[in-house]
């Protein structure tokens, strides 16, 4: 889904079409052919009259183009808020692929896009491009817009911490809605922790070990495993550890890509302490090889205890994943007593995004769209059909949800304003993949030691910021 | 008789043709040329439009420094080679795609042409038959043909799935056979060039014995009865019947093979975790793709055609020879 680069059978069958268009090798640079045209932006206000029932002025009939990702939360709940547009502003026309890139590029460029675009999947399109060419339209309007249920408030104040952040780049405007609310962290089977292993889940690294250990002593059952071919998962339990061990500060220093930011006392703590996980034998042998799947599916089957991981997976390994396991999400394990922040810091944000394009027709009716989408019936909708939280606060209360999306939704409440969303992912993706992700897993795997790896992961952001050609924001 | 008519003549059916023009000694030439030039129009025009133009405009937009996602973009000289130049994550891909330039084509034939060889002429002298393949190499040379049959796209997994450390089958087998000592638990991020190598050797094998039998086959037997008369053993029957009367494939192969090669894109996706290595056409897709910098990434095609186009013509050169006729 969304938040790692998952390769299907999908995706990989379309990879391979792709590979054809590389035979020649040279030739996949041309489909710059395409360039030229360009649009004329489209008004954000439609023709239709202005009012709280009808905020950006939609036209009646004036109908509305999408294109919806079709992966994991498939199109039924978007085809469900087509139903209610249609009572109102005319006939939608919806579309849906999992190939978002190679249909809406040539559309974007040509000036000829849709009015709302699920930019997702493996082949989504890179929001710092599309921002620096003015592709997509600013959604402050949405948030500032009175909210579906209540014209009293706006759909701002109907939404979870951490939603308008990560459509955030460098300033105030909002380029993209993240619908899916995600929580990352370290999960486990509450049962084999709880009633097998008769312990807590560990808040300090000692006791960490100590758990670890006595797992692996008493029940053959190691420590931790993760996506050793995706590494960067690592950092779904590392950074918020950081942010625990050193205060918020770590993170913005981060996201800032501040000289140093990885060298700071907190972040070496914790690289160091993954890095005695594995000295100390306590993660899965093997791990640094598998993907993200093989090492769901050794977890779910009682091989490791913790996994780093978001709230997809329950979905994803639920063919795996026992009934009796009761799956949770601990906030990341500190390092003792003397971190800066309470136990409780996650790692939770809005996935998923859903932009307007700049150059839409009917921007307003893509707007509209997105507010019908934010209303506590459709999410409660979504939650109800594909079993993930959305961003809508408060959409999936009394709900019955599955055990893991519950226990991330008490993370959530635990965590209170101890909720950080690491921007640099977004904003300097090959950071967050080719360097820190690598390095992590290369520490892990023992090639680096926790200084190296660190050093490295500082040098390469030290490079991007110099970087001319890299767009940077805050 | 005008040049200027017989001009005229080439664009006109021969119907149309003046008489004149006919009756000329250089109407056989014209003729001839004519009639090549008009069937091939409608393919060359589709060729020129569709691939010489594209790759035109190619060496334009890698000039400029157009993100692939707006309409505007300024022009900017020899900027990207500039930075492709600086760039070691380009350098680290390039050296990469020449490892696998130099030794996937240098393996593949190798094995093909052995393999091909003991299918046609390898076997045991049987009556009747001066040559033939080993015992049951029907069915060998349907069993290396699989390969071929498979999506390279599901090549590549099911190859992943071989080298995966918990579930694979590369571990353990080296273990039985008393190698436990080299076992991984990173292949595909350690060795994955010498991965990718052998998935790209191994999924083209088959084709190059298909492809070096047919040559193999139009020998003619005998070339191969005078040697034997001769006292030549298998090994020189090889090097001074076979190999050079299969030339003219090999070469074919190779080139075709190295081009292969350079690509290697749906493997390396695929297959090799993101810390194991990069070739030139994934560096181009993730500079394309993830980063948003479409003219960079042109610029990396360009340099990937120019090595292919230098490769190719090289091939050409040195391995022309004249063509023996049998």
């Amino acid at each position: 889904m969304t938040s790692s680069s998952h390769l299907n059978r999908r995706t990989l069958l379309k990879r391979s079409a792709l590979a054809g268009a590389f035979t020649v090798p040279g030739v996949a640079a041309l489909t710059s052919c395409a360039s030229g045209g360009g649009g004329n932006g489209g008004d954000s206000t439609g023709s239709g009259e202005v009012s709280d029932r009808n905020p950006f002025g939609v036209a009646e009939d004036g109908g509305v183009e999408v294109v919806i990702f079709d992966g994991g939360f498939g199109d039924e709940y978007a085809r469900d808020t087509a139903k209610l547009f249609e009572e109102s502003y005319g006939s939608v026309t919806l579309d849906s692929t999992q190939e978002i890139s190679q249909l809406m590029q040539p559309r974007l460029v040509g000036g000829n896009p849709p009015d709302m675009i699920n930019n997702s999947g493996a082949n989504q399109m890179p929001h710092p491009a599309l921002i620096r060419d003015n592709q997509i339209a600013d959604l402050t309007e949405l948030f500032d817009a009175p909210s579906w249920d209540d014209p009293d408030v706006p759909v701002r104040d109907t939404l979870l911490p951490g939603t308008i952040e990560v459509g955030q780049y460098g300033d105030d405007a909002s380029y993209h809605l993240n619908y899916v609310y995600t929580v990352h962290g370290t999960w486990y089977s509450k049962r084999f922790l709880n009633d097998t292993l008769e312990e807590e889940f560990p808040q300090t690294w000692d006791e960490m070990i100590r758990v670890c250990e006595k797992a692996r002593r008493d029940h053959d059952v190691y420590g931790w495993t993760y996506a050793g071919q995706h590494a960067r998962y690592l950092a779904f339990s590392m950074l918020p550890m950081a942010v625990k061990v050193g205060g918020k500060e770590v993170m913005e220093a981060i996201d800032r890509l501040e000289p140093d930011a990885w060298k700071a006392d907190a972040v070496v703590a914790t690289f160091e302490a993954f890095e005695e996980l594995a000295a100390r034998g306590l993660v899965l042998p093997g791990t640094p090889g598998i993907d993200h799947i093989d090492s769901q599916t050794e977890w779910a089957q009682g091989r490791a205890l913790f996994i780093p991981n978001g709230s997809w997976v329950e979905n994803e390994s639920k063919e795996v994943i026992p009934d009796d396991f009761d799956l949770a999400v601990g906030a990341p394990t500190g390092l003792d007593s003397s971190d800066v922040l309470p136990y409780g810091v996650i790692y939770a944000a809005a996935g998923e995004p859903f932009l307007v394009p700049q150059n839409a027709k009917n921007r307003a009716a893509g707007m509209e769209y997105l507010r019908m989408m934010l209303s506590n019936d459709m999410a409660r909708n979504f939650t109800d059909k594909v079993a993930s939280l959305t961003c809508v606060a408060g959409s999936a209360d009394d709900l019955d949800l599955p055990p893991g999306l519950a226990s991330a939704q008490q993370a959530i409440q635990g965590a209170g304003d101890n909720i950080i969303v690491p921007r640099f992912r977004d904003w300097y993706a090959e950071l967050f993949i080719d360097h820190m992700g690598v390095a992590m897993g290369q520490m892990m795997a023992g090639e680096l030691t926790a200084a190296q790896a660190t050093d490295r992961i500082q040098q390469a952001a030290d490079r991007i910021a110099q970087d001319d050609n890299v767009e940077k924001y805050l | 008789m005008p040049t200027r008519r017989l001009v005229l003549a080439f664009f006109l059916p021969p119907s149309l043709t003046p008489d004149a023009v006919k009756y000329d000694r250089r109407y056989r030439a014209l003729d001839k040329y004519r009639f090549v030039a008009w069937f091939t129009l409608l393919p060359l025009a589709f060729y020129l439009l569709l691939v010489a133009w594209p790759f035109v405009q190619a060496f334009y937009y890698s000039m400029t420094d157009w993100s692939g996602y707006g309409t505007e973009f300024n022009f900017i000289g020899i900027d990207n080679y500039v930075r492709l130049w600086n760039d070691s994550q380009f350098w680290e891909a390039t050296r990469n795609s020449l490892f696998l330039l130099v030794f996937a084509p240098v393996i593949t034939l190798a094995l093909g042409l052995f393999f091909a060889y003991m299918l046609n002429a390898g076997g045991r002298h049987r009556r009747n038959e001066t040559v033939s393949g080993v015992f049951g190499s029907k069915f060998y040379k349907i069993v290396y043909f699989f390969p071929q049959v498979l999506s390279v796209a599901i090549i590549a997994v099911i190859w992943a799935r071989a080298f995966s450390p918990r579930s694979g089958v590369v571990n353990p087998l080296l273990e039985n056979v008393g190698l436990g000592a080299l076992t991984q638990n990173d292949w595909l991020g350690k060795y994955g060039l010498w991965v990718t190598l052998l998935v790209l050797c191994w999924s083209f094998v088959g084709f190059y014995v298909v492809l070096f039998s047919a040559s193999m086959g139009s020998i003619p037997k005998e070339i191969y009865e005078a040697s034997l008369l001769d006292g030549a053993n298998r090994s020189t029957t090889f090097f001074r019947i076979t190999f050079p009367l299969t030339w003219d494939a090999i070469r074919t192969g190779w080139i075709y093979m190295g081009i292969q090669a350079l690509d290697a894109f749906a493997i390396v996706s695929i297959m090799i975790p993101r810390q194991g290595i990069d070739v030139l056409p994934t560096f181009l897709y993730l500079k394309a793709f993830r980063d948003g910098q479409a003219a960079y990434a042109t610029a990396v095609g360009v340099v990937l055609f120019v090595i292919t186009l230098t490769f190719a013509l090289l091939m050409m050169r040195v391995g022309r020879r004249d063509r023996i006729e049998f």
